[in-house]
């Protein structure tokens, strides 16, 4: 064969490439410098619970499958993905059979084994423990080792959605022979287990300072001999979001930077210098308005914002013409555009993704609409008073409307409070510390529980990408009120039988395209009938500079769910 | 003066017990919730038993007790065993002041954090020392003259400009623009070498520089003043007339009389350096004591609040008390006997 010299010479430097981009060899490329401003406290995640901890555990701790970025799940520790099909799910629906993968090993050299799966659950599952996760176990009845490599969760009831265990991050497996001696209530006293956890992921914990820095060698028993492409990770904490964003963007100091809240056109002005790029990536958060649809009157005494069999409603918002009229005032594009910037965008949903969740019968709130609110409140009898605020028969449309401090929750309620303006709607603004905001604190009247206030504002998410749980949220028995301590999750009191039964069916219904209908049928009645009025679906936003490469951005796990193929760009 | 000492160091045993309770107190009476940090989706009920885990379930005066024993017995008791290896009693089943957001023991988590704020804030404080005694002198004795009135703008301006401001100033020329110095302190660098020295020396010299303007803008005008009462005293013509040198005079007689204050305020500072500097420790990452303190009141570790709170409250009462002993040392007029 007779190649041309050129030719050939470029095919031996693209074969070259090829070879030294999938050859890589283990920790070639030194260390990975991040920053996170929100320092880790503890590296084990059962007993934090808080996002920062688990995205720092889990460059050690791996759960049995965690989601990519498409919110497709993949196998971790498992060898596949159980399903009715492969036989791993049972046909009753009552247990999953995980296969284990027989090449992983901790870092310590000792064989991972399904013993390890069932010490955790039985280590989350201890009622004395306080586990963070035990949500996630709720529903598990046995989780045994079948044999070394096979473990089977069984249920209690059946579960149509049955990766919640040990799926994702915030679910990983710790080690048996670690943790023996730190179960139930000794688990917050093994400080030493708690903050240098052995782990099967790509780098294990070299050093841990609580709330200052993680640092953390690879694990030369990763179960890829060519990952990680990094020898050491630094992860560095403290400071603000604004200066994180800078040493990545301006000063080059650091790879990496996660949740950089700041104002979009500050971000914006760091980029510009060429030296990184501002990466963010949509899950499931949605900032949202709830309405309250008890009465919050302060004369009401112990009734006040309680639901009473729906004989304490809300003096205006119970009528659905004003929470119609209040939800299209709002120009969601200007909310985006001032406080947001890459890190979101106009949702009409409280279901904002995975795309199959996703439901388009109320984007008619995708652009502001004054006339037709203006003209839905005059058809409904809410007439203009002297001072351009409407009331009926005597009931002003007058809203204390609160949520947590925060500068860019305060520039989106100022901005509402001029929409709201406009359709005659006179609005009280008021911000709580988010630490008593989100506090469950009983005795305090602050609480977004108590939500002593007409319409409040925050944000959430679902675990995972099964919006089951998220959606039980919003069923009668799930109101709070002094009976149960305040702790439920239906915070705008709203009850409707026909939700409640679409909540039964969906927590037995199996096919995915019917649990989606099902999903989505929900999201309409929540949106529709105005209990919601979702205002911004937000992204995560994080920073790396351009030498780094490998970043695929992900919402459904962790942003270093991929960190073993991370790579420095040559 | 020993007597005086043993007298002043009972009489702070109360004080310090009744500020313990106020601490604790005011800690407690505040809304503040370890769970409200989480996220959204830990439901409530798992909320409420991470709670109980915690140990808020109990009634105040057994939370109130528990700590103050803790504090005042155990962890000494620990102290004691860790410096000369010794164990006294079941040292395994004793009690810790734990950090709720970290599970660990308080005292660890402080001392961890001890050697950066020493390091930075003492060396800047050092600097303000050095900084600040000179000034004053030289503003005292050309009062009026033109290094005076450029002594006095840029105190009061030193004084008055905040360090969250200094700070992103000094990041903002030397580490985004010129690309000098590392805007982010590097907590796990080892003094080795001497290149590993000038490095330290490098992410040292803006956290201190802030920290020192600001202290020695404060001591400077002190030293000033003090130096400005001796020099009108009868002692200072005395000693011209007896034909000494003006240096001589200055730094020998006026020099020596003016300290006396100086020292006591340089003293009651010093609680501070421990304290650490929150706002330039968050500026540059340096995390150390006052760092803690406020990402403790952040996320609500309420442990960690009233034990570095009170912390500081001893150091205050003991340095308040050394200050005192100081002066009686320092001018042979002042007898506590």
């Amino acid at each position: 064969m007779r190649l041309k010299p050129r030719l050939f010479i470029l095919t031996l430097a693209a074969l070259l490439l090829l070879v030294s981009a999938t050859a890589a060899e283990r920790g070639s490329d030194g260390q990975l410098r991040m920053l996170y401003w929100q320092a880790p406290s503890i590296l084990n995640p059962f007993l934090s619970g808080g996002t920062k901890d688990i995205h720092a555990a889990s460059l050690v701790l791996e759960p049995l499958a965690r989601y990519d970025e498409n919110a497709e799940m993949v196998p971790a520790l498992a060898a596949e993905i159980p399903t009715v099909e492969n036989g791993g799910v049972s046909a009753d629906l009552l247990s999953i059979t995980w296969k284990l993968r027989d090449d992983v090993m901790w870092s310590d050299g000792s064989p991972f084994t399904a013993a390890d799966v069932a010490f955790t659950a039985a280590y989350c599952m201890d009622p004395e423990g306080a586990c963070s996760g035990a949500s996630r176990f709720q529903d598990v009845e046995t989780v045994e080792a079948v044999d070394s490599h096979t473990v089977r969760i069984t249920f209690r009831a059946p579960m149509p959605f049955p990766y919640v265990p040990f799926v994702g991050s915030v679910s990983p497996v710790i080690q048996e022979k670690q943790f023996a001696a730190c179960t139930g209530a000794r688990a917050p006293e093994c400080t030493e287990q708690n903050f240098g956890p052995v782990g099967t992921g790509p780098f294990k914990v070299a050093e841990f300072r609580p709330n200052d820095i993680v640092l953390y060698d690879m694990n030369d028993w990763y179960r890829d001999p060519s990952q990680p492409a990094f020898s050491s990770v630094l992860l560095k904490g403290g400071g603000d979001a604004v200066s994180a964003a800078r040493a990545v963007l301006e000063t080059g100091e650091f790879d990496y930077a996660w949740n950089l809240q700041v104002e979009p056109e500050i971000l914006a002005a760091m980029a510009a210098a060429g030296r990184g790029e501002v990466v963010s990536a949509f899950g499931s958060l949605v900032e949202r308005l709830v309405v309250q649809l008890t009465n919050p009157d302060p004369a009401l005494g112990d009734k006040r914002s309680t639901y009473q069999d729906g004989t304490n409603p809300h003096p205006f918002l119970s009528d659905a013409a004003v929470r119609r009229a209040l939800s299209m005032a709002i120009d969601r594009e200007i909310l985006v555009a001032a406080g947001y910037g890459p890190a979101g965008r106009v949702a009409c949903s409280v279901l904002p993704a995975p795309a199959i969740y996703v439901s388009t019968a109320n984007d008619w709130c995708m652009t502001q609409d004054i006339a037709g609110a203006n003209q839905l409140l005059d058809d409904a009898g809410w007439v203009r008073g002297a001072d351009g605020i409407r009331a009926k028969d005597g009931v002003r449309l007058s809203i204390l409307y609160q949520t947590s401090t925060n500068s860019v929750r305060q520039g989106t309620q100022a901005l509402i409070k001029q929409m709201w303006r406009e359709i005659g709607v006179e609005t009280e603004l008021k911000n709580i510390n988010a630490s008593v905001f989100f506090g469950g604190d009983p005795s305090s009247p602050d609480t977004y529980q108590k939500f002593y206030a007409d319409i409040q504002m925050y944000t959430s998410s679902f675990d995972g990408t099964d919006p089951q749980n998220y959606l039980q949220g919003w069923i009668c028995d799930e109101i709070p009120g002094p009976e149960n301590q305040w702790l439920g999750q239906n915070i705008p009191r709203y009850c409707d039988p026909a939700y409640d039964e679409l909540a039964r069916s969906l927590s037995k219904t199996a096919g995915i395209e019917e649990r989606a209908a099902i999903a989505r049928e929900m999201n309409d009645r929540l949106i529709g009938y105005g209990v919601l009025i979702p205002l911004v679906h937000r992204g995560e936003v994080a920073a790396r500079t351009m030498s780094l490469g490998g970043v695929r951005h992900n919402a459904w796990d962790t942003t270093v769910w991929n960190i073993q193929a991370w790579y420095r760009v040559k | 003066m020993l007597r005086y000492a043993a007298r002043r160091l009972l009489f702070s045993i109360p004080t310090l017990l009744v500020i313990s309770f106020i601490v604790f107190a005011l800690l407690d009476l505040a809304p503040n919730d370890p769970t409200a940090q989480l996220p959204l989706t830990i439901p409530p009920e798992t909320r409420q038993t991470i709670r109980e885990s915690l140990g808020l379930g109990q009634p105040f005066h057994v939370r109130y007790f528990r700590w103050l024993a803790q504090f005042t017995i155990n962890e000494p008791l620990n102290l004691a065993e860790r410096l000369w290896g010794i164990e006294i009693g079941n040292s395994e089943g004793r009690l810790r002041v734990r950090s709720w957001s970290t599970r660990a023991p308080v005292v660890d988590l402080i001392a961890a954090r001890l050697p950066q704020t020493l390091t930075v804030v003492g060396v800047s404080y050092l600097v303000a020392v050095l900084i600040a005694v000179p000034v004053g002198v030289f503003s005292a004795y050309r009062q009026y003259s033109i290094f005076d009135h450029v002594g006095t703008f840029v105190t009061t301006v030193g004084f008055s400009v905040p360090t969250f401001f200094t700070g992103t100033v000094l990041i903002v020329v030397f580490s985004a623009t010129l690309g000098w110095l590392p805007s982010i302190y590097d907590t796990t660098h080892r003094v080795t070498d001497f290149d590993s020295f000038v490095y330290q020396v490098r992410q040292m010299v803006m956290p201190v520089m802030v920290l020192g303007l600001y202290n020695a803008a404060q001591l400077s005008r002190f030293t000033r003043s003090a130096v400005l009462d001796n020099l009108n005293q009868e002692y200072v013509r005395t000693a011209r007339a007896k034909g000494l040198t003006e240096p001589v005079v200055v730094l020998v007689h006026v020099l020596r009389n003016s300290l006396i204050p100086v020292v006591t305020v340089i003293a009651l500072g010093l609680p501070s350096t421990f304290a650490g500097a929150i706002i330039t420790e968050q500026i540059f990452r340096i995390n150390g004591v006052g760092q803690l303190l406020i990402g403790a009141i952040e996320s609500a570790d309420i442990p960690t609040v009233q034990t570095v709170t009170f912390i500081f409250a001893v150091l205050i009462v003991v340095f308040n008390l050394l200050a005192d002993l100081l002066y009686g040392v320092l001018d042979p007029r002042i007898r506590y006997d």
